[in-house]
């Protein structure tokens, strides 16, 4: 059984950020693997664990920098990994939905997986939608937002996290991809003893001509025209002062409320 | 040429987020000169499609197939649905089940799709706005296309209350049977436990700044010195660090508490749906551009672990040696 798990390398952004253009400045920024993905890896691998002949394969599309969060993959027990970039790439403004769906695609053609694991979302982009739309891309069932999976006999009981402490029991057929939410697991830490694997294990580059594919990918009908900071929409009362002098502003404003006395 | 946003109901009972959407495909539809049309899928389409006719829709489509929903039954409804009445732009939902089905039918469509608009703008094109980056930033996207799919977020716009006078339509989708991989077998409560945090009357919230469990005694040393009652963000229930009851947000509880305190929560949308109700919200947080603050009443931008101690002890407690 081969499963294969799409992750993102995503920005973090410091407390105090510059915006130069439209993006954040580089110098703002940090990577790190994106929080969703770090769950369906440990979903993929925890899988790997209890069943014999599992391979866990992971693709990200990303730039060199990427590697180190890919290697965070292998070292956690994927098997090996795949990184998508050329300069067309590089040098597009933003990937759409619909042009990861594309790249996502060919490498599920390729690697041809029993099933597909992905984040609910990316920290940054927040765009929730990758894995649905591959789903349907390439002709695979799919459930958004999965916070429990079991999987038997090509079928994936999973439940769904709906809004209000609520879960839908869903059945859904293999091969199929999975959105997978936060909380689903316990995503390990990296071992010394993993780390040092990883830098052994498989980690292929391939461009869009390897995988079939020419520069209209990136293309797209959405285009980024602006990014700024909202201006706050709220009229806080700051107390400033010494943690004692706004402790104290806090205790008198919970007095005065009558929430404690004394 | 029309504006088609498609409702959504679970349990029996139409979601907020629908009369959301006649509002918010309202505003779209007068800047496009044209109508707005619902679509009602599964469940009591006639109750649901009463529940929905607000002032400002033209017409309702009714897809009486399933009862709860399904993401193939949807799908392939929508999909037939927007071929017969060709909208310019596709209004769908940013939940849970909105972003299970969406991407498939803007994928069969063919549309762009731009996920969790909170703004839009006709300009020739159309402009939607973003928040990327946690909330930190936001982005406009320009769409250069005759058609699109947009997912809203919710809670973003108002609900449509008046009522209204649309013509209500049956429509015959040809669902295949045949080609619905999943089933949904039902649902299920989470959380239970034995507090109530939507009872209390007053919260201390802790999120992701408290960084480890072994501090989570300062903060229940806190609740206890106010004889309040500890609730959290995602972060923390996801860790197990706190039960599955105790999460406040989106996916948890809505609470509606005299005072909230929330302490290390940067105030993400999912979690700000469940609290912004609270009466008076207290936030202590060291950035001070974190989310929370554009709702929070009062604030404190400072270290948690300066602060806590320092406010269990002006209530005559005494904070934890971590």
């Amino acid at each position: 059984m081969k499963i294969l798990v799409t992750v993102k390398e995503v920005a973090e952004v410091d407390d105090e950020f510059q915006i130069s253009g439209l993006d954040i400045d580089e110098g703002s920024l940090e990577y790190d693997l994106n929080e969703w993905d770090d769950y369906a890896v440990e979903e993929a691998v925890q899988i790997s664990e209890e069943n014999d002949d599992v391979e866990v394969v992971t693709v990200t599309i990303g730039p060199e920098r990427a590697e180190e969060t890919v290697r965070m993959a292998l070292a956690k027990g994927a098997d090996r990994a795949l990184r998508v970039w050329d300069d067309s790439l590089e040098n597009a403004q933003f990937l759409d939905v619909e042009s990861k769906a594309d790249i996502l695609a060919a490498v599920v053609e390729e690697e041809d997986p029993d099933f597909v694991l992905t984040g609910v979302q990316a920290g940054d982009d927040a765009n929730g939608a990758t894995g649905v739309a591959l789903a349907d891309r390439i002709g695979f069932e799919w459930a958004a937002v999965v916070n429990a999976l079991d999987i038997e006999a090509g079928v994936a009981s999973v439940h769904r996290e709906l809004e209000g402490g609520i879960e839908e029991l869903t059945d859904v057929e293999l091969p199929s991809v999975l959105t997978i939410q936060t909380g689903i697991n316990e995503p390990r830490y990296a071992s010394l003893r993993g780390i040092r694997q990883a830098q052994r294990k498989p980690l292929d580059v391939h461009t869009l001509d390897d995988l079939g594919l020419d520069d209209s990918v990136v293309e797209s009908p959405v285009e980024r025209t602006s990014m700024y900071e909202p201006e706050s929409e709220g009229d806080a009362t700051l107390w400033e002062g010494s943690a004692e002098e706004t402790a104290g502003e806090l205790a008198t404003f919970l007095r005065d409320k009558g929430v404690v006395e004394g | 040429m029309t504006v088609l946003a498609i409702t959504e109901h679970r349990r029996g009972d139409v979601r907020d987020v629908s009369y959301e959407l006649v509002t918010a495909g309202r505003e779209l539809a007068d800047d496009l000169g044209t109508d707005l049309e619902l679509a009602v899928i599964g469940g009591d389409v006639e109750g649901f499609a009463d529940d929905v006719n607000r002032d400002g829709v033209d017409t309702i489509y009714t897809v009486d197939e399933g009862e709860e929903f399904n993401h193939g039954v949807y799908t392939q409804a929508i999909e037939q649905l927007a071929t017969e009445v060709e909208p310019t732009a596709l209004l769908m939902p940013n939940s849970v089940n909105g972003l299970d089905y969406a991407p498939a039918v803007a994928e069969g469509l063919d549309l762009p799709l731009v996920t969790d608009v909170v703004d839009f703008e006709t300009n020739g094109n159309l402009e939607v706005t973003r928040e990327q980056y946690g909330g930190k930033v936001e982005t406009t996207y320009d769409i250069d296309a005759d058609d699109y799919a947009l997912t809203i977020r919710p809670a973003e716009w108002p609900k449509a209350e008046a009522a209204g006078d649309a013509a209500i339509e049956a429509f015959d989708a040809d669902i295949d049977e045949s080609a619905l991989g999943t089933t949904v077998n039902g649902f299920e409560e989470v959380g239970g436990g034995d507090v109530d945090i939507t009872e209390a009357d007053v919260l201390v919230s802790i999120g992701r700044g408290i960084d480890e469990e072994e501090n989570l005694p300062l903060v229940e040393e806190l609740a206890d010195t106010l004889g309040a009652t500890l609730s959290s963000s995602r972060p923390i229930v996801d860790n197990g660090w706190l039960p599955k009851n105790r999460q406040v947000g989106q996916s948890g509880k809505v609470v509606t508490p005299d005072v909230y305190i929330a302490i290390g929560i940067s105030g993400a949308v999912q979690h700000v749906a469940g609290m912004k109700g609270a009466d008076t919200i207290v936030a202590i947080n060291t950035d001070p551009n974190a989310p929370i603050y554009d709702i929070a009443d009062y604030g404190i931008v400072d270290d948690l672990f300066d602060v806590v101690p320092e406010l269990i002890e002006e209530f005559g407690g005494e904070a934890p040696d971590l």
